[in-house]
C-alpha cells in the first residue's frame, strides 16, 4: 500500500506516526495482530503543574439551613482538586441562613468555577470569593502549654507578651492561651513556643472567620430581590 | 378536623397531584408501606414491574426524553436504591427530569446499620439535582412538590426521595403542597439585556457563523424559536448526538452531527467559522476534542440555562444566562436577515468527501456480511422517519446516530454522557410508555442487551411495543475498535461468546426474526415493524466493522479519520 492512502494522510498526522488506525498496513500498530511492538518512552507529564497565579481565597457561602449541605460544598472542592484550608461554618445574622467560610489556594478561574458550582446547589443562596485586601479576616487559636515548663523557662511569658497571646488559665499542670488575629501572626506565636521542647501540650485554629468591607450587603440584596420576584411570580 | 390518611397514601395523593401517571417500580420490605397504598391507586398510577431496580429508572429516563414530564420510579431500601445509582447519575449528567423514591429503614433505627440501611443521601448527593429524606407524614407533600419543582425546572436533573419507614406509616391531614418558588434557586434567570445585544452585534457582523445545538433547546421547548432565529440570519448548525432532533434531520442549515464520530463538514468548519454560537450544549470533550485548539479563531457566544457551564471548558466571549425558549426571540428580534451562501456551500465538499468515503459504504453495502450503517438506514427509511431511536451504547449508538433520521423533537432517547451500557432495553420501554402513539426503535449491541436483558420479562409482561434491533457482532465492538486502534489489535476480553437470542426471545414470548443475509433485511424489518406488540430482530452484524468518521481522543476537532 502506498503511504498516501494512509486515511491519515487528509489531515494532519496524530500519535506521530503513520497512521493511529491499522487500515493502511504501513505502520507497526499493523504489524501483526496481538503483538506488542516494542515499548516508545514516553513523555512523563507533570499531573499538576505548579501554578504562580494561584493564591489565598476566601470564599464565603450562604445556604439554607438543610441538613447535608456542608458535604455537598465540601465535594465540590474535592472534586475539582483543590484543598479546603480552613473551613469555618455558622449560623449567620440572618435567621435561617447558615454561612460558611473557606479558604484555598487556587487561581482565580478556578475561584470562579468553584463558586459556580456551589451556587449550582439548590440550597446555597449565594457564593462569592474574596482576595485578603477585600475582607476583615480574624482567626484565633489557643495553645494548651506545660506550667512547670512556664515556670522554668521566662522566655515562654515573653513570647507570649510580645505576641499580644492572652493567658486565660493557669494550673499546676497546664496553661492555656489564646491568640486572636491574623494567621501568619498565629503562626509565628506557635512556632516560636514550639521551639522551646515540651512546652507545646496542644495547639489548634479556629480557621478564618471574615466580613467583607464593601458597603452593600449583598445576601440582603438578593434576598430582597428574590422576594420581589416571588411575588412577581405569585401573580 | 381533616381525614388522617398515612404518609404512604400522602406520596400516592402527592404524585396524582403533581400528575404523575405511570410509576416504574420494584418492591421490597422497607417500601412495602407505600406499595400497599398503590394497590387503591392502581387505576389512575400506572405501575410497570421492572426485573432490576436499574430499570426502573432508565425506564423514567425514557419516559422523561420522549413526553417532556417528570419520569418517576419507585424502589425500595438498601439494594434496591444503590441499584438505581446508575441511572440516576445518567440522568444528572444528561440533564434528565426524574424522581427516584426509595424506601428507607425507619428514622429510630437511622445510623445503626440496620437490614437494607444505606446512606441514599449520602451516596446519592453528588449525582443528584436535589437529594433528600422524608422523615415525618407531615413532610411527604411539601417534599414531593418541591423534588417535581426541582426536577422539571430550569436545567432538568434527578431529584431522590429517601422515604423513612416511619413516614409511610405514620398519619398525617394531607394537602397537596404547591412549591413554585425556591428561594436559594432561580431556575429562569432574566436574561441580560446587554449580553443580548452584544450577542446580535457579533451575529450581524459575523461572515462565518456556525451554531452548536444541544439538548437544552428541546428541554427548553425551543425548537421553533431557534429554528426562527437560525432561519432569519441563515446560520448553518450542527448538533450533538442529545441534540440530533432539535431540528428536522434535512433542513438545508442543518450540517450534521459534533464530535468524535460526528460529520466531517461541522467538525472541520468549527475551526473555520468566524463565530460559535452555542445553544444549550455544554462543550463535552467528546465534541470538543483538544481544547487548546478549538475554534480558537472564532468569537463564542454560549446560551446556557446553567450559569456553572460558561467558561467551564471552552473560553468564551458573550454569556447569555437563561431560559434558551426567553432569550432566543430576544436575539432573533435584534439579528439581520442574512445570507450566508458560500460560507454554507463550504460544508459541501465535506459532506461528498464523507458521504462518498465512509457514508456510501457504510448504508449501500452490496457486499460481505451486514454493516449496522444499513441496517439503522433501513429502519429509518422503513419508519418514514418518524419514529423515536432509542440505543444502548458503543458501536450501535454511534451507527444508530450517525444514521437515523429525525423529523420531529423528543425523538432521541441515548446515554450521552454517561454512555451507559445496558441503557437502551429499559429506556425503550419507558419511552414507549411516554410516546404511546410512536413507534420506538431500540438499536443495541449483544454487549448491552445482556446488562439489562432481564427488562424483557418487563416487556413481555406489558406487552410493550418496544421494536428491538439486535445488532450482533460477537464482539464488545466499541471497545474492540478502539484495541483495533490504539492498543494493536490486542483484544483484550472483547470478544464474546453468545447465547441464542431468539431462543431467549421466545422464552420470553416476544416474536423474533434472524437477519444475515443483505436481501432479508427489508423484510425482517417490515415483518417487525407490521408486528403489533414488541419485536426482537437480530442481525448478524460483520464482526470487525469500524465506525468512522472519529476524532481519536485528544485530537483537533477537525483532525477526523475517515477510515
Ligand atoms: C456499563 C458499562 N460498562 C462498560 C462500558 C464500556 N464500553 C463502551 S462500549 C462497549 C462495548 C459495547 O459492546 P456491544 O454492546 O456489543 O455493542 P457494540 O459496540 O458491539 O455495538 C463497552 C464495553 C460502558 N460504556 N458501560
Amino acid at each position: 500500500m502506498q503511504q498516501e492512502q494512509c486515511p491519515m494522510g487528509d489531515y494532519k498526522k496524530v500519535g506521530g506516526q503513520c497512521g493511529d488506525c491499522s487500515t493502511c498496513g504501513k505502520c507497526d500498530r499493523a504489524l501483526k495482530r496481538g503483538e506488542r511492538p516494542a515499548e516508545k518512552v514516553k513523555k512523563v507529564e507533570p499531573i499538576m503543574e505548579q501554578d504562580n497565579s494561584t493564591k489565598l481565597y476566601t470564599f464565603l457561602i450562604y445556604s439554607e439551613n438543610i441538613a447535608g449541605l456542608l458535604s455537598q460544598i465540601s465535594a465540590v472542592f474535592t472534586r475539582r482538586q483543590v484543598n479546603i484550608e480552613t473551613l469555618n461554618v455558622c449560623a449567620s445574622s440572618t435567621p435561617g441562613v447558615h454561612k460558611y467560610t473557606i479558604t484555598s489556594f487556587c487561581d482565580e478561574e478556578m475561584a470562579i468555577m468553584l463558586t459556580k458550582q456551589m451556587e449550582k446547589k439548590i440550597d446555597v443562596l449565594r457564593a462569592n470569593y474574596y482576595t485578603d485586601d477585600q475582607i476583615f479576616i480574624n482567626e484565633t487559636c489557643l495553645l494548651k502549654i506545660s506550667s512547670p515548663i512556664m515556670l522554668a523557662n521566662s522566655q515562654v511569658c515573653s513570647i507570649v507578651r510580645q505576641y499580644s497571646a492572652r493567658i486565660v488559665e493557669v494550673n499546676p499542670t497546664y496553661a492555656t492561651i489564646e491568640k486572636t488575629g491574623i494567621t501568619s501572626d498565629i503562626l509565628a506565636l506557635f512556632n516560636a513556643l514550639n521551639t522551646i521542647p515540651e512546652c507545646v501540650l496542644q495547639f489548634v485554629r479556629s480557621g478564618r472567620i471574615a466580613i467583607t468591607k464593601s458597603k452593600v450587603e449583598h445576601l440582603d440584596r438578593y434576598l430582597a430581590e428574590r422576594e420581589v420576584r416571588r411575588k412577581e411570580e405569585r401573580r | 378536623m381533616a381525614e388522617k390518611i398515612t404518609g404512604a397514601e400522602a406520596l400516592m395523593r402527592a404524585l396524582e397531584h403533581e400528575g404523575v401517571n405511570t410509576l416504574f417500580g420494584y418492591p421490597g420490605g422497607a417500601i412495602m408501606p407505600t406499595y400497599d397504598a398503590l394497590y387503591d391507586h392502581k387505576k389512575t398510577l400506572n405501575h410497570v414491574l421492572v426485573r432490576h431496580e436499574q430499570g426502573a429508572v432508565h425506564a423514567a429516563q425514557g419516559y422523561a426524553r420522549v413526553s417532556g414530564k417528570v419520569g418517576c420510579a419507585i424502589v425500595t431500601s438498601g439494594p434496591g436504591a444503590t441499584n438505581t445509582i446508575t441511572g440516576v447519575a445518567d440522568a444528572m449528567i444528561d440533564s434528565t427530569p426524574i424522581v427516584v423514591i426509595c424506601g428507607q429503614v425507619g428514622v429510630a433505627m437511622l445510623g445503626t446499620d440496620a437490614f437494607q440501611e444505606v446512606d441514599v443521601v449520602g451516596v446519592t448527593q453528588p449525582v443528584t439535582k436535589w437529594s433528600y429524606q422524608i422523615r415525618r407524614p407531615e413532610d411527604v407533600a411539601w417534599a414531593v412538590s418541591r423534588a417535581f419543582y426541582i426536577a422539571r425546572n430550569g436545567r432538568p436533573g434527578p431529584v431522590v426521595l429517601d422515604f423513612a419507614k416511619n413516614a409511610q406509616t405514620g398519619m398525617v391531614e394531607f394537602e397537596p403542597a404547591n412549591v413554585d418558588f425556591i428561594r436559594s434557586y432561580d431556575p429562569y434567570p432574566r436574561i441580560n439585556k446587554e449580553a443580548i445585544e452584544k450577542a446580535a452585534r457579533m451575529i450581524n457582523n459575523s461572515v462565518k457563523p456556525f451554531a452548536l445545538l444541544g439538548q437544552g433547546v428541546e428541554l427548553g421547548n425551543a425548537c421553533d424559536e431557534v429554528r426562527a432565529f437560525l432561519e432569519k440570519a441563515q446560520i448553518p448548525f450542527g448538533t450533538t448526538f442529545l441534540g440530533l432532533s432539535d431540528m428536522p434531520s434535512d433542513h438545508p442549515l442543518n450540517m450534521g452531527i459534533l464530535g468524535m464520530h460526528g460529520n466531517l463538514g461541522p467538525n472541520v468548519m468549527t475551526n473555520q467559522c468566524d463565530l460559535l454560537i452555542a445553544i444549550g450544549m455544554r462543550f463535552d470533550d467528546r465534541v470538543t476534542g483538544n481544547l487548546a485548539t478549538y475554534a480558537k479563531q472564532a468569537k463564542i457566544i454560549h446560551f446556557d440555562i446553567d450559569e456553572s457551564e460558561f467558561n467551564k471548558n471552552v473560553k468564551i466571549d458573550v454569556a447569555v444566562h437563561g431560559d434558551c425558549k426567553e432569550s432566543i426571540p430576544e436575539i432573533t428580534a435584534l439579528v439581520d436577515e442574512a445570507k450566508h451562501d458560500s460560507w454554507i456551500s463550504g460544508f459541501k465538499p465535506y459532506a461528498e468527501k464523507e458521504y462518498n468515503k465512509v457514508i456510501n459504504k457504510a448504508i449501500n453495502p452490496t457486499e460481505g456480511p451486514l454493516l449496522m450503517g444499513e441496517v439503522v438506514s433501513r429502519v429509518t427509511e422503513a419508519t418514514g422517519n418518524k419514529a423515536i431511536m432509542v440505543t444502548d451504547v458503543g458501536q450501535n449508538q454511534l451507527f444508530a446516530c450517525r444514521y437515523f433520521k429525525f423529523s420531529q423533537p423528543r425523538s432521541v432517547v441515548t446515554s450521552g454522557g454517561m454512555g451507559t451500557m445496558g441503557f437502551g432495553l429499559p429506556a425503550g420501554i419507558g419511552a414507549a410508555f411516554g410516546a404511546p402513539d410512536r413507534t420506538v426503535c431500540v438499536f443495541c449491541g449483544d454487549g448491552g442487551l445482556q446488562m439489562t436483558i432481564q427488562e424483557l420479562g418487563t416487556i413481555m409482561e406489558q406487552g410493550a411495543p418496544v421494536k428491538i434491533i439486535l445488532m450482533n457482532n460477537n464482539f464488545l465492538g466499541n471497545v474492540r475498535q478502539w484495541q483495533e486502534m490504539f492498543f494493536h489489535h490486542r483484544y483484550s476480553f472483547t470478544p464474546m461468546d453468545n447465547p441464542d437470542y431468539e431462543l431467549i426471545a421466545k422464552g420470553y414470548r416476544i416474536p423474533s426474526k434472524t437477519v444475515v443475509d443483505r436481501a432479508d433485511l427489508a423484510a425482517g424489518i417490515q415483518e417487525m415493524l407490521a408486528t403489533p406488540g414488541p419485536f426482537l430482530l437480530q442481525c448478524a452484524i460483520k464482526e470487525e466493522d469500524n465506525v468512522f468518521p472519529m476524532t481519536p481522543p485528544g485530537a483537533n476537532v477537525d483532525e477526523m479519520l475517515l477510515g
